[in-house]
């Protein structure tokens, strides 16, 4: 157990990790350091001052009892899917339960099945790759179509140790077919922090889904890094609903490296109390004839904060890109806030970009014809603001897994806003 | 049913209505009129309770109950219905789940169980007849991309299905041609009975072609200077205000 000091972060976090021999990653630390407001990517977002602040003592999470009971209660009710438990970060086959038509490798500190380049050279990203415990590599063959979804469900109990960092590569051949479903469920109410990265390669004509729920304990800090490699006329849709815990950051890049492909990414966040959540998006349109898509939207109360930093890349050969993206807002109180930035570059000169950010308040308006109709004032506030955010979730395509995002919207509209 | 006594309401510290006075028994139907910036829909606000109007002096009773007292969907329930000048387009708002929900919470409030699908179902079938309107719309969302008739006729519709006593019409007539001005007022005028009451405000005479009303009132800077029969409104059809701005500031001097 060590106690980190403002001074020497880097040193104690890499001591208290027990560095897993990846010194390429420890490189990227030790040149780039903890990013801080200074940074221009974690300008509004000072985790590293947040993990500081709020873990004192600090060590690599071990995985807890936890019985096969803890896991059907932790699974989202009425989903009909595969499950890959993860305890305090660390892979337990044991209580997984794995499809067929798939691989799951359990990957030791250390080792890479593949890399995903980093632009930023993220440090925690850096750190989950320099830290991680039995993580986990999927591999779906040529031609397999998953019939369920895969619920990759990380078990969390922060007095076994704060810092947890889930590692999983993905790997889809030709003309395959998956859902992941990602959640971190937490066994307490302590803090701790959630250092995860997801890799996904896809050959090419393949279709994958990802999508993230946090609806952590409101202490909960987390860096996550999704990146992906999509080749030729693939597709390739993340959803990331976010409406809890204490501050948050989620990093997704897109590398569309072939032509005909599609990517898209979604994301609700709902945030009330001091939440603060950073959404990170980065698209790279590489070859020509590929699309992407983006739509963010949030809905903030209280003191909570909300970053969007969107980024499309059109290369030189990229011709024929269609890129789309759009960021909208609800502020609800004087005191929450929203930084959204657009960040387009455009080599290439044949191609349709568009982008926009929104930010307003609830139309009062619109709220006293629902009221004179006989609607309640808190209930009409909600179903406005379902209204503004619901369309997000449409895209969602697993019913069960739908179904469930729209529960928890809708009670967290109906009650704390 | 309704009575309003010396009410005084501002906005944003400007005084609108300056001591109104108005009585309205069950099975009436009274018109408002009057010139521009009169006060006539910061009346009709002040009434379904909208928040940005300050009620500075004055008393509102409904069916015997402090009206100025309750929420805006206290005021609904109780059986306040206003239609609106300008009806709200609410994007995501599918017009059914929209009705059903207000529909039923009126329904709670007052003691009755919520219908359940099928009865919400005929109910709307038998109201659509009312005021002609497609079905079509019902499955849009709230008024959104609706024409200017059709969202009026949409006002008349949400009457019909939440069954108000006092019906606040606030220029439902402004902007329609005679055939959507027909059919918005067959529709009132087959929801009268005699335990319910009707408001209606507009700038026009031609309404009142349709709506026969009962009595008829001008406003004028915030009071009511004149009340008289249907046959007011066709004096002033055919002389216009200035003969009563005249005499009303006449008497103010």
């Amino acid at each position: 157990m060590t106690t980190i000091t403002k001074d020497n972060i880097i040193d104690s976090l890499l001591s208290s990790v027990q560095p897993n021999g990846n010194s390429e990653a420890v490189q990227i630390i030790r040149d780039n350091g903890f990013p801080t407001n200074k940074h221009e990517e974690y300008k509004f977002t000072n985790i590293t001052k947040r993990i500081e602040n709020k873990i004192q003592a600090f060590q690599q999470a071990k995985p807890f009892y936890l019985t096969e009971e803890d896991v059907t209660n932790a699974i989202i009710k009425n989903l009909d899917a595969d499950v890959l438990v993860f305890n305090n970060g660390q892979f337990s086959s044991e209580l997984s339960r794995i499809g067929e038509g798939y691989s799951v490798s359990t990957i030791g500190s250390g080792e890479s099945p593949f890399t995903i380049k980093d632009l930023y050279g993220d440090s925690y990203l850096a750190l989950n790759n320099a830290s991680f415990e039995n993580g986990i590599y999927i591999q779906i063959p040529k031609n397999k179509v998953l019939d369920k979804p895969v619920l990759i469900l990380n078990l969390v109990k922060a007095n076994e140790g704060q810092l947890i960092t889930p590692k999983i590569w993905i790997d889809c051949a030709e003309n395959t077919e998956a859902v992941f479903i990602d959640q971190a469920v937490s066994q307490d109410e302590e803090t701790y922090f959630l250092n995860g990265s997801v890799e996904i390669r896809t050959a090419a004509n393949s279709h994958i889904h990802y999508y993230r729920v946090q609806i952590q304990n409101s202490e909960a800090l987390e860096v996550n890094n999704l990146l992906t490699d999509i080749h030729r006329d693939s597709t390739f849709t993340s959803f990331l609903l976010s409406l809890e815990g204490d501050m948050i950051r989620n990093n997704v890049t897109l590398n569309l490296l072939d032509t005909g492909c599609e990517g898209n990414m979604y994301g609700l966040y709902l945030l009330g109390g001091k939440t603060h959540v950073d959404n990170h998006t980065n698209v790279d349109h590489t070859k020509p004839h590929c699309e992407s898509n983006e739509l963010y939207k949030g809905v903030l109360t209280d003191k909570s904060r909300g970053v969007f930093n969107g980024k499309i890349f059109v290369r030189e050969d990229a011709q024929k890109t269609n890129a789309f993206q759009q960021n909208n807002n609800i502020l609800l109180s004087d005191e929450a806030t929203i930084n959204t930035k657009p960040q387009l570059e455009i080599w290439a000169d044949d191609v349709k970009c568009s982008h926009g950010c929104t930010t307003g308040q609830l139309d009062e308006e619109a709220l006293f014809y629902l009221q004179a109709r006989g609607i309640d004032k808190d209930q009409g506030k909600a179903l406005l603001l379902y209204a503004f955010a619901g369309d997000v979730i449409e895209h969602v395509k697993i019913e069960a897994f739908k179904e469930y995002c729209i529960d928890l919207v809708q009670k967290k509209l109906g009650t704390n806003f | 049913m309704l009575s309003i006594k010396n009410l005084h309401a501002s906005i944003e510290g400007t005084p609108i209505l300056k001591g109104i006075n108005l009585e309205v028994k069950a099975g009436e139907v009274h018109a408002i009129m009057g010139p521009n910036g009169s006060g006539k829909s910061t009346l009709a606000s002040v009434l379904a309770g909208r928040e940005e109007y300050e009620v500075t002096q004055g008393e509102v009773t409904f069916k015997s109950k402090d009206l100025l007292d309750l929420s805006p969907e206290d005021r609904a329930r109780e059986g306040v219905f206003l239609a609106f000048q300008y009806p709200v387009e609410i994007p995501g708002v599918s017009s059914t789940n929209f009705l059903r929900t207000a529909v039923n919470q009126v329904r709670e409030y007052r003691g009755q169980d919520p219908l359940d699908a099928v009865k919400f179902l005929t109910l709307i079938k038998e109201k659509m007849k009312l005021v002609e309107i497609d079905q079509k719309l019902l499955s849009r969302s709230l008024n959104e991309g609706f024409s200017g008739g059709e969202k009026k006729r949409n006002e008349i519709f949400q009457m019909a299905m939440l069954e108000p006593t006092l019906s606040i019409l606030d220029e439902t007539d402004s902007g329609l041609d005679i055939d959507a001005l027909r059919i918005v007022s067959n529709g009132v005028n087959q929801l009268k009975s005699d335990d319910k009451a009707t408001i209606v405000v507009t700038h026009y005479q031609r309404l009142l072609d349709y709506i026969i009303p009962d009595f008829v009132h001008v406003l004028y800077n915030g009071k009511i200077v004149k009340s008289g029969t249907k046959e007011l409104a066709l004096e002033l059809e055919e002389k216009g205000y200035d003969w009563i701005k005249e005499e009303a500031d006449k008497a103010t001097v």
